[in-house]
Formats: structure tokens, C-alpha cells, sequence
């Protein structure tokens, strides 16, 4: 008789700093109510739009079916580089600057991975999409965390970025438009951080897959500013924009020595993003403007409706100006997020994300993404009201 | 346009019963405001009609759809608009367009039945002077009217909760 083994032995340590996600929690107790409300999705609820999914059927029926380079198609990066040369006037090399990848998260994973020594520290501004901090955990990294606050519109500020900032900080991870609050940093805001930035000679992760969904002002692109395209890793994709969340279809854009290193790592392990998506990527750049056009109108309303409504309600609700998330403060009802969020699952079958699953600084809050239809999120902010004056 | 108005017009688009106070929440206007942009829209004949698609086949009331291209012949000092307004005007006629292509003029008109229908072409239509020569294509199911898919709209598969 062999001895048994506890295969959790043979876990990496590593692994055991990371929790398990607190959306994770969430969704196995939503998925055993019924007649749930679900304000708690982030992702648009447009399916794709019908010219995207009809080219990629097309290109399957043609037998397009195999890898493609590493970076990906070269006509695909073409698009991506012109894209960003006309959209915010900083070039790329389509060649050696441009690499497609199988979502955000895996460029977000490559970019840190790419640049990160082990005991490097990275700072991540919070509250914040919940990927950061493991992902540098899991390149061996030390994360550092910033809060920033409700006050200051969830902005981040150069002193809070110079508080944290030591010899052993490599790079800052931006969000802008930001998952979970929709706080945008605007021009002014950037060029100050990106003094601190070259001060203490940091790399910028800038994720700025929300680009396209901008309510009010213009998106400054982090590497458009003066001096920061080397410093620069932009991570973008098709997600959100055009509604393309299943295929699974982004990019980084960056310095070739960086984008090289990335490539090194994407090549061994995932070898090529997948072909339909690209190709479906090619299709929205040639031809998704109008549809994305008439989704960015729509979620705008949707967004006044859903402000309104939450301050109506008493829940003191910052202005989002992108992304598709409210984050309304429940303070005043002395609930933490959590039991806010778990009762009113239970009491009124509406789903939103406790604010502190974005990191210690969305204590108090809830993620209302209004990524839902107009019908759903007036019933929502009814039951929602209900639960309030109950409480 | 500027914002605002694009915004009410598609809102209206969407739902020509939408209230004001509902488009004031999602343009974060002043009530006032928005009726005040919606009188101005009607009084400039930008928004014509407040309008209602009805599935009649689900209501039970079958009606016969033909579309009809006609071959017109125009006389001097006469041109479309003259035989469009003599067929806009038969109720029986639901849209006249000007077209390109091997006919000039296509209109939709509706009956009871296809005899109808047929009779009214026959009578009305072919018989008018500028008429040179018709073609009827009887609908025989309507998918899509006006941007709405009479199909039960696709659902979105998503996850209740995701980051």
C-alpha cells in the first residue's frame, strides 16, 4: 500500500497570499436565488455586434482556423497602431511595438511579469479591478497599495504617489476610466503624475480598456503625454468597447525591448491569440464605430438615470464619467458593503458588488454597473429604495 | 445637433412613450427643459409622428402586403412628385418611395386579402396615366419593420456577477 499524500502540500506558497476573489463569493450565492436583478456584471449587455460575429463565421467557413504570429495578425496591429496615431497622436511600430493578446488579463499578466524582479514593489491604485494585486503577487512582485477617496473624485494625487514610492518601487498600475468608481483623471491630472513618474524613473502599467466609454471631457492616453510612451505599458482591448468579452481579444502597446519580453513570455504559454477574434477585432476597427457610437449614448443615459436615482434614494453617489459602474456610498446606512450588499441580495433580490472586493478603500461603497437595461435598473433603484427605508 | 437633442430623439425613437420625466433622468436636464426641446422638435417637423408598430398577425387581424414597383412614364412639366402625391393619397397605399434601379417608384400597399389588393393595383393603380407598367411581390412574412425584429429578441447569455 503506497502512503497517500495532502496534494494542497504542493501548492506554491506563493499562492496561499492570494484570496480567493471576493466576486467569486458573490456569485455562488447569486446563482442559488431566483428572480435576481443583476447590477453586478462587468461586462456590456449588448451581445456583439451581428457585423463582428457574421465575419467571424465567414472567415471559419473560409478555414481560417490556424495560429497566427506570435504578436498576432500583422494587419490587426496595423489597425491597432493607426488607431492610436490618430486617435491620440503617439505611434507605434505595428512590427515590434504592438502585441495582441488573449484579453487584458493576460497583457496585464505579461506586462508585470515582463518587468517585475522578484521583491520589486508595485504600487496599485485602489479601489481597483480586482486583477492587480494577485498579478503581482504571482510574478514574485510585492504590491503597494494607494487609496484614493471619494472626495478627490477617486482621483489619484502626486503626493500619494510620492508617500509610497521608494528604491524598490518598479512601476504604477493606472486604470483610468476606472473599474469600479468610473473616475477619470483628465489631462492636468496626468502630466502631474507623470512627473512623479519620471522623478523616480517607474514604468506605468496603464489600463485603458474603458477609453471609449468617456461621458464628459476627452481620455488622455498615458503614453500620449510628453515623455511617457517608453515609460508605458497600455494595455486596451475589444471588450468592453465592442461588446466582445467571450472572444477574448486585447493588446499591449509599448517600447519593442518591452514588448519583446512580453512576447518572450506569450509565446511559450499562450502562442498566439486566438484567429477568429482577431479577425473579429479587425472587423469592429474597420466597420463598429457607428454601433459603438449608439452603445456609448445609451450607457450616458443610463448612467444620468441610475445617479439620479441612487442620490434620490439617499446613497451619496460620485459622479461617474466612464466605465459603466455607479459606486454609491452606503455610509450612512452603517452597514459595511458586504452586509449591505448580502442583504439586499436577500431582501430584495438585487445584485451589486460589495465596494471593499476593489480593496480596503471601496469599504463603504457598492460597484452599480449599469451595463443592464434601462427597464432593469429602474426596477433595481425601486427595490433598492425599499431596502433603504426599511433599514 | 448638440447633445441633449440627440439624446431625447433616441430615447423617442426607442419609445415614443417615454415621459419627460424619465428623459429628464437620463439626460440629467430639468423637466421643463426637455418639454421645452420636444415642443421645438415638433413645431420644427423633425419629430413628424408619434407611431405604434403593431403585430396585427398576433392580434389576429390578417393583412395582405404587396409591394409594388412601377415603371412611370413622366410628362412634361410634370415630375415624381405629381404621380407620388395621386399615390399617397389612397389609404390603401402605406409607403411610396422613389427608387433607383429598373423601376422608379415603389410602394407598399395593404389589403384584406390578395384579391384585394390585386383588385386595387388592377384598378387604381396600373390605370393611372403615368403608369407605364407594374410588378406586385405579395409579402409573406415580416422579419424585421422599421429597425424592430418581430422575433423574440436574442438574450444575452452573461454571468449574474463578474469583474
Amino acid at each position: 500500500m503506497r502512503t497517500q499524500c495532502d496534494p494542497s502540500c504542493f501548492v506554491a506558497d506563493h499562492l496561499k497570499k492570494v484570496p480567493p476573489s471576493g466576486i467569486r463569493r458573490f456569485f455562488d450565492i447569486v446563482c442559488e436565488a431566483d428572480d435576481v436583478i443583476s447590477l453586478g456584471v462587468g461586462e456590456p449587455d449588448y451581445i456583439t455586434p451581428w457585423h463582428i460575429r457574421e465575419s467571424c463565421i465567414h472567415s471559419i467557413e473560409q478555414g481560417e482556423t490556424s495560429y497566427t504570429s506570435n504578436y498576432g495578425l500583422l494587419e490587426l496591429r496595423e489597425q491597432i497602431s493607426e488607431l492610436f496615431s490618430k486617435k491620440y497622436n503617439v505611434e507605434y511600430n505595428p512590427e515590434s511595438e504592438v502585441l495582441v493578446t488573449t484579453g487584458v488579463s493576460e497583457a496585464l499578466d505579461l506586462a508585470i511579469r515582463a518587468i517585475v524582479n522578484p521583491g520589486d514593489e508595485v504600487i496599485v491604485v485602489q479601489p481597483s479591478y480586482v486583477a492587480y494585486v494577485p498579478s503581482v503577487i504571482f510574478a514574485g512582485g510585492v504590491p503597494v497599495t494607494i487609496s484614493t477617496k471619494m472626495s478627490n473624485n477617486f482621483k489619484i494625487t502626486p503626493e500619494e504617489l510620492k508617500n509610497v514610492i521608494n528604491e524598490n518601487t518598479k512601476a504604477v498600475v493606472l486604470n483610468y476610466p476606472n473599474n469600479p468608481t468610473g473616475a477619470t483623471m483628465d489631462k492636468a491630472d496626468l502630466e502631474a503624475i507623470a512627473d512623479v513618474v519620471v522623478d523616480n524613473d517607474l514604468m506605468v502599467i496603464s489600463d485603458e480598456v474603458y477609453d471609449c466609454l468617456t461621458y464628459e471631457g476627452e481620455h488622455t492616453c498615458f503614453s500620449s503625454l510628453e515623455g511617457m510612451r517608453n515609460r508605458t505599458i497600455l494595455l486596451n482591448g475589444f471588450s468592453k468597447s465592442y461588446a466582445m468579452t467571450g472572444f477574448r481579444i486585447a493588446y499591449a502597446l509599448g517600447d519593442s525591448e518591452i514588448i519583446s519580453s512580453m512576447m518572450l513570455i506569450h509565446q511559450y504559454t499562450m502562442l498566439c491569440a486566438p484567429i477568429v477574434a482577431q479577425l473579429g477585432a479587425m472587423e469592429a476597427l474597420r466597420n463598429g464605430n457607428d454601433e459603438l457610437d449608439k452603445m456609448i449614448r445609451e450607457y450616458d443615459r443610463r448612467r444620468n438615470l441610475i445617479v439620479d436615482g441612487l442620490n434620490r434614494i439617499g446613497l451619496e453617489c460620485f459622479e461617474p464619467k466612464g466605465a459603466f459602474y455607479a459606486f454609491p456610498s452606503i455610509q450612512s446606512t452603517g452597514m459595511t458593503s458586504s452586509e449591505f450588499a448580502e442583504n439586499l441580495l436577500d431582501d430584495q433580490k438585487v445584485v451589486t458588488i460589495p465596494g471593499d472586493v476593489f480593496g480596503e478603500a471601496g469599504q463603504g461603497f457598492l460597484r452599480c454597473s449599469y451595463a443592464t437595461s434601462k427597464d432593469e435598473i429602474q426596477e433595481a433603484l425601486e427595490r433598492i429604495e425599499t431596502f433603504v427605508n426599511k433599514t | 445637433m448638440d447633445k441633449h437633442t440627440w439624446h431625447i430623439l433616441e430615447i423617442l425613437e426607442e419609445n415614443a412613450r417615454a415621459t419627460p420625466e424619465n428623459i429628464a433622468s437620463q439626460t440629467g436636464l430639468p423637466v421643463a427643459e426637455v418639454n421645452d426641446i420636444i415642443s421645438k422638435l415638433e413645431k420644427d417637423k423633425i419629430i413628424r409622428k408619434y407611431k405604434t408598430i403593431i403585430d396585427w398577425e398576433q392580434a389576429g387581424e390578417d393583412y395582405v402586403y404587396a409591394i409594388i414597383e412601377l415603371k412611370v412614364v413622366l410628362e412634361r412639366k410634370q415630375g415624381y412628385q405629381t404621380i407620388a402625391e395621386r399615390l399617397y393619397k389612397f389609404p390603401e397605399v402605406r409607403s411610396v418611395r422613389l427608387i433607383s434601379g429598373d423601376h422608379d417608384i415603389s410602394i407598399t400597399v395593404r389589403g384584406r386579402s390578395m384579391k384585394e389588393v390585386a383588385f386595387f393595383v388592377a384598378e387604381k393603380i396600373a390605370t393611372l396615366e403615368q403608369v407605364h407598367s407594374t410588378s406586385t411581390h405579395f409579402v409573406l412574412k415580416t422579419y424585421k419593420e422599421d429597425g424592430f425584429i418581430f422575433d423574440e429578441p436574442e438574450k444575452i447569455k452573461r454571468l449574474p456577477v463578474s469583474p
